[in-house]
């Protein structure tokens, strides 16, 4: 970039650089976040995968009984019938069943997750923000949640509440709550120590101001990549619970139930199973996907403006110290494992 | 340093043994009629709030209990009126054969790979490696294990056992076979996490100063590698593998369930199901312990491994 | 002299290498590289290190020196590629090679042989570079053993030693077993060196091996640097943007711009006479301490020495640095303010007219507009200020001098109610302020502005400049959002930005357009005292240089009272009147920037007088 500069001797009274200072303001702009995530082929696979099984979940209760025949729960014909995708032990249309069976699994998991990252995000950002006390004690409540694993908290609580749907998605949440809290409370701590939240604090800026306009906007790459992650294990927990017989209902329409409930006859009529398995396995995929790119977008793995600069910059001494990312240590890997990795230092992600 | 740790570790679970006590008075209405049902008598329910101390205050009770946890008494189960500790005993063999076969495979493969994976950067073998493991780590174990099922149990081979035989007196171990589709399952579960972060911290350290100093001494690759770049990535890869360990100890209630293995993940949701409070309390006081316990030693040896720690430590 | 070295070398190591003998050590030749499958990043590059010697690379951060620094040892970071030249090794300058060799087509194995052993590499940054978890003196002994230096692990263990013991590091057993975070920076960069030396290499690049480092400890790892490198007839590679530095070890320099070497030659040619404009402007805006260079003019604020930078040539009237001691700032102010202003007849008016409660004009010197009185804090035991008694004057700089760790950022914080956990008063006009900002007043809060560190953190990435910058006038007035974006536009304009800038995002500036806007913050309230923390450390020199000379242009307009809080003593005379010394918390020094230059009392300020390296020393 730099190399084109003819170099100009004394370039008149104005300019403040002499020769051309390398990133000088004939840069492009840097590209939008948005830009960075879909330039990644991952990211558009992801979203043509979630927007599958999205359309399926959400169209198909409409075209239940009108387009199949049968209802979820009526009675189509002799158990295990063949037919497009055969019947149930009970004589149940399968598809029918399968078409129904998803938007609650999407409800209850993105509720749990706008629940979860939510409330992990007003914590994690409080800790940091305030430090001292209410820190000590936020990240020491989260440690504690963290020692159960949250399946086994999950069961926990609905051994003792009933398998209802709010206290799944109250569990799932706040099972998610620490694990985001971590997270977000260390983008923030990168934030708050930044020049700029320290001359917001000396021109006396409020503080709800200074945490809408400085933090928010600055933690929100990590933020992103916590709502896909978490969103992919939400699915992964209800779904997990339904299976387990512990989450929603029979006779619900369920493909967690359903899994659950055709599994024995796995050899006589896989639809069954094979049907809401794939549903399963291509939206967890497609969201942990889209996690993957914004995570990338977020911590600049990317190729954009910026890291070309970088990368030419590394050449000789950087001496701009401060890093442009804030450092994530998400994983969207370990999600629903207990304790987020502290090990390395920054985003634990992966930059693949 | 390490005794600092201890210390939280201990607090960590005193404080997890409360959380999960109060679970228990969370209990809506009588504990006692909701585990006898409506046609209980009188005199049952009376009994049965005995036997579960539930007339005592809430504190008795919990120092009651935390002291069992202590002597190794776990309490009564209410749902089959014996004791956790006999319930358990046989299960937790079972159970900890299958951990140990899955993290006796798991940890080498996911280091190695992630290792190989991160020296390899970049290139194709890298990318269909990251690629895979990006894939599988995103799909729920029962998905997995169903998947496996279908492939190498009934619809496509019929290789391997679906479902785990088990008679009274019979132990998993004395047929080998079945136990391939459970461990292969959380295999599959913790191997791609593994390899993510283990390529992600050598990377880290393949890239630091140090590690291009030793090349530009001129040492010998593997010097470079082995010597310089390996001590560093120790500390974190011990979390990552305690991590995953702890893991394992949530994902076999899923992989049990669906398997029919006689574990303590089986237990547990048999527990739930009966609304078995004691014995799901015994249960996750014992993974969270394993937790602590794993996290503490991951520590320690992250403590070890860094002399700055180290020499801290000792000052 | 040379001919006994030779023989003492003999006998530690057994086997002679008639070194000395050869003219070149290495040459490179039309170095070509870029980004894989992007810019070039070295072009046409060519240089000859010789034996004895040691040859500067200069240029300023992206020109590319390190880059062609790591080429000689065949080293290119990750996606960088090669695109022509090469790189000899010439005959006879390693005894694995008696032919010349190219080193960048040599095979891995054979390049393995040289890196360390042959040509060797003295980091930047040793807490980075010197590995964590091993022991200084197995550090040391490993490039012993991977290059077969000595016969046997005694004599490789003497190496070890006496290598230590050349750097000026204590050579005992005990301190070879440290490690490296138990070491000091100036300690863990002498290990870097004795590794560097360990196997008496024929080549040694040095990669800014001071930056970071105070002016003493530089001072010494300089000094080792040149006695080992004349001593063992080392070809020396010293890459650096501080020309100062290059007067103090290099015998010929070699400029780097955008990847090209726009002139070369002798030091002592190149520092006195430059030929390219860009050596000349580069030369111009290292600040000078005594200010014995040839200069033009440049409005000096402290007489003596300026810093010049190049935009300024030619424009000021020869004379104005005449007049030697203090106190005459009021004409140097006002030739100043004549120069200046013809440039920008629209600098900041609107802002002025708003009415700066402070004094307006050129260095009046009224009553201190800021006292600070026997300012005191304490963490615990460790005392960060001890005592500080220091006047602002409107119109006027006062430079404080402290290193790292001194005390100098919680003092200039505590003046701008950054830091509530002093004791002692900060006065404004006489009265006491409040020590949190926010318990003072709007007006308080809008007279006294601060300038942070590092402009790279300073503005939120994600507020465009204008945004940002209209944050103090929001706070503290009662303008209209039009207005407000007026005060903006004219004080981006003072800055010498333009208003055009008032919707860029800080991510599309360059470090010095962001410390520019940064500096348009602070004076978009008209405020009357200005306090400046480091602000010139993380910027390029000839960058540093023109943020000086705004600054001086400012404060000339508007009569400001300046704080201007540094680490480099060789700014002192350009900037400021009054000059004070921070040591450990405590004003060792203060009074009249000349005078304390000519008279230090204490015994620091001596000593970082003795140690500051200047342009006098070349050759």
């Amino acid at each position: 970039m730099s190399l084109k500069n003819p170099m100009t001797p004394s370039t008149g009274q104005l300019a403040q650089q002499s020769f051309g200072h390398s990133e000088s303001r004939g840069d492009a702009r840097p590209v939008s976040f948005a830009r960075r995530v879909l330039d990644q082929p991952a990211a558009k696979l992801g979203f043509v995968l979630t927007g599958l099984v999205l359309l399926v979940a959400v169209v198909g209760p409409f075209v239940v009984p009108a387009w199949t025949g049968y209802g979820s729960n009526s009675f189509a014909g002799k158990p295990f019938r063949t037919g497009v995708f055969g019947t149930d032990n009970l004589g149940r249309d399968v598809l029918s069943r399968f078409l129904e069976g998803g938007w609650r699994l999407l409800m209850y998991s993105a509720l749990a997750t706008v629940l979860g990252v939510g409330l992990g995000a007003v914590l994690g950002m409080f800790a940091a923000f305030r430090r001292g006390w209410l820190d000590a004690v936020i990240m020491r409540f989260g440690d504690v949640l963290l020692a159960i694993p949250q399946l086994v908290f999950a069961l926990l609580a609905v051994t003792v509440l009933g398998p209802k749907g709010w206290v799944l998605v109250l569990v799932i949440g706040v099972t998610h709550a620490p694990r985001v809290a971590r997270v977000i409370r260390s983008a923030t701590s990168g934030v708050v120590s930044e020049d700029y939240v320290l001359a917001s604090q000396m021109y006396a800026v409020p503080q709800w101001k200074i945490l809408s306009r400085d933090v928010v906007p600055n933690i929100m790459g990590p933020l992103m990549v916590e709502v896909g992650l978490r969103l992919t294990y939400s699915i992964g927990a209800v779904a997990s619970l339904s299976f387990l017989g512990l989450g929603m209902q029979p006779p619900t329409p369920d493909w967690g139930l359903m899994i659950n409930e055709n599994r024995i006859a796995l050899s006589l009529q896989p639809w069954g199973v094979i049907l809401p398995v794939i549903a399963i396995a291509v939206l967890t995929v497609g969201t942990n996907l889209i996690a993957d790119a914004v995570a990338g977008a977020s911590a600049g793995r990317v190729r954009s403006t910026r890291s070309a600069r970088k990368k030419s910059a590394t050449a000789a001494r950087g001496v701009t110290a401060t890093s442009p990312d804030p450092a994530l240590s998400a994983a969207p890997a370990q999600g629903a494992a207990p304790g987020e990795t502290p090990a390395p230092e920054q985003n634990a992600t992966k930059e693949l | 340093m390490i005794l600092k740790r201890l210390g939280v570790s201990v607090f960590v679970l005193l404080a997890v043994s409360l959380l999960v006590f109060v679970f228990t008075l969370m209990l809506p209405g009588d504990p006692a009629q909701a585990i006898l049902g409506q046609q209980a008598t009188p005199e049952r329910l009376a009994a049965l709030r005995e036997q579960l101390h539930l007339n005592d205050p809430w504190y008795t009770r919990y120092l009651t209990w935390l002291g069992g946890l202590f002597t190794g008494n776990l309490g009564t189960s209410a749902a089959t009126g014996g004791s956790v500790n006999a319930l358990l005993a046989s299960k937790l063999s079972a159970s900890m054969v299958l951990l140990v076969i899955s993290a006796v495979v798991a940890i080498p493969v996911g280091l190695l790979l992630g290792t190989w994976s991160a020296m390899r950067r970049g290139r194709a073998s890298d990318q269909t490696l990251t690629g895979f493991s990006l894939v599988l780590a995103a799909l729920p174990e029962f998905v997995i294990g169903v998947v496996l099922t279908t492939l190498l149990s009934t619809t496509v081979f019929k290789l391997l056992p679906s479902v785990t035989m088990a008679a009274p007196g019979m132990r998993v171990w004395d047929y080998p076979l079945q136990l391939i589709l459970p461990s292969l399952t959380l295999i599959l579960v913790v191997v791609p996490y593994m390899i993510r972060m283990t390529r992600t911290t050598m990377i880290d350290v393949l890239d630091s100063g140090y590690v291009e100093m030793a090349r530009l001494k001129g040492l010998p690759e593997r010097q470079v590698i082995f010597k310089h770049a390996l001590p560093h990535a120790i500390g974190p890869v011990a979390q990552v593998v305690a991590m995953q360990l702890a893991w394992l100890a949530g994902g076999i209630v899923v992989v049990e369930f669906l398997f029919r293995y006689p574990g303590l993940g089986q237990a547990m949701v048999d527990a739930v199901n009966n609304r078995d409070v004691q014995v799901v309390q015994a249960l996750s006081m014992l993974i969270a312990a394993f937790y602590v316990v794993v996290n503490l030693i991951a520590d320690v040896i992250g403590i070890l491994a860094n002399p700055k720690l180290r020499t801290e430590t000792r000052s | 002299m040379r001919r006994s070295e030779q023989k003492a070398r003999d006998r530690v190591r057994g086997t002679a290498v008639p070194r000395a003998t050869v003219d070149t050590a290495i040459t490179a030749s039309h170095l070509s590289l870029g980004v894989t499958g992007g810019d070039l990043i070295l072009d046409d590059v060519s240089f000859r290190l010789r034996p004895g010697r040691i040859l500067a690379l200069v240029g300023e951060s992206g020109s590319g020196k390190t880059t062609a620094a790591l080429a000689c040892m065949n080293h290119l970071r990750a996606g960088l590629e090669l695109r022509g030249g090469t790189v000899e090794l010439q005959e006879g300058a390693s005894r694995f090679h008696r032919d010349a060799v190219d080193l960048l087509t040599l095979p891995e194995a054979k390049m393995r042989r040289l890196r360390g052993g042959t040509i060797a590499y003295v980091p930047q940054d040793p807490a980075l570079s010197l590995n964590g978890s091993l022991r200084v003196g197995e550090q040391i002994a490993e490039v012993l053993r991977a290059h077969e230096f000595g016969r046997n692990a005694h004599e490789r263990d003497d190496r070890v030693a006496e290598v230590l013991s050349e750097v000026g590091l204590p050579s005992d057993r005990e301190y070879q077993r440290r490690f490296p975070h138990q070491l000091s920076g100036g300690q863990q960069q002498r290990i870097g060196i004795a590794m560097a030396f360990a196997c008496r290499p024929a080549v040694i690049i040095l990669d800014e091996p001071t930056t970071g480092l105070d002016v003493a400890t530089q001072d010494l790892v300089l000094k080792t640097i040149y006695q080992l490198t004349t001593k063992h007839d080392v070809a020396g590679l010293y890459i650096t943007h501080d020309l100062a530095v290059v007067a103090r070890v290099a015998n010929d320099v070699a400029v780097m711009l955008h990847g090209r070497i726009v002139e070369d030659g002798p030091a002592e040619r190149l520092l006195r006479r430059p030929e390219h404009p860009y050596t000349r402007a580069l030369l111009d805006a290292v600040p000078d301490m005594q200010g014995a260079r040839d200069m033009g003019g440049g409005p000096a604020v402290s007489p003596v020495a300026a810093v010049r930078a190049p935009w300024d040539r030619g424009r000021a009237a020869p004379g104005q640095m005449a007049a030697s001691a203090s106190g005459t700032p009021a004409g140097t102010a006002d030739d100043a303010a004549a120069t200046t202003g013809t440039g920008h007849p629209e600098n900041g008016a609107a802002v002025r007219e708003r009415g700066a409660g402070g004094v307006v004009g050129t260095g009046r010197q009224d009553a201190p507009v800021v006292r600070l009185r026997d300012l005191r804090m304490a963490y615990g035991s460790a005392v960060i200020l001890d005592g500080i008694n220091l006047d602002l004057e409107a119109g006027q700089t006062t430079m404080l001098l402290g290193e790292s760790g001194s005390g100098k950022t919680t003092l200039s914080r505590s003046v701008a109610g950054l830091n509530d956990g002093y004791t002692g008063d900060v006065l404004l006009d006489g009265e006491v302020l409040a020590p949190s900002t926010r318990r003072r007043s709007n007006e308080q809060r809008r007279r006294i502005q601060y300038v942070f560190q590092s402009p790279f953190s300073s503005l939120n990435p994600r507020r465009s400049i204008g945004d940002s910058l209209q944050v103090p006038l929001q706070m503290s007035g009662d303008l209209s959002r039009e207005q407000r974006r007026a005060a903006v536009a004219d004080a981006l304009d003072a800055v010498r930005l333009g208003r055009s800038y008032i919707d860029r995002r800080p991510g599309e500036l360059s470090g010095g357009e962001r410390q520019r806007a940064a500096v348009a913050r602070a004076l978009v309230n008209a405020p009357s005292v200005l306090v400046c923390d480091e602000i010139t450390s993380a910027l390029d020199v000839s960058v540093q240089a023109s943020v000086i000379e705004l600054l001086r242009e400012l404060q000339h307009e508007r009569g400001l009272a300046m704080l201007f809080v540094t680490h480099n003593i060789a700014l002192a005379r350009h900037i400021s009147h009054r000059l004070a010394v921070l040591e450990r918390g405590t004003l060792v020094d203060y009074g009249p920037t000349d005078s304390v230059l000519r008279n230090p009392r204490h015994e620091y300020t001596r000593s970082l007088l003795r140690h500051v390296p200047t342009l006098e020393e070349a050759g």
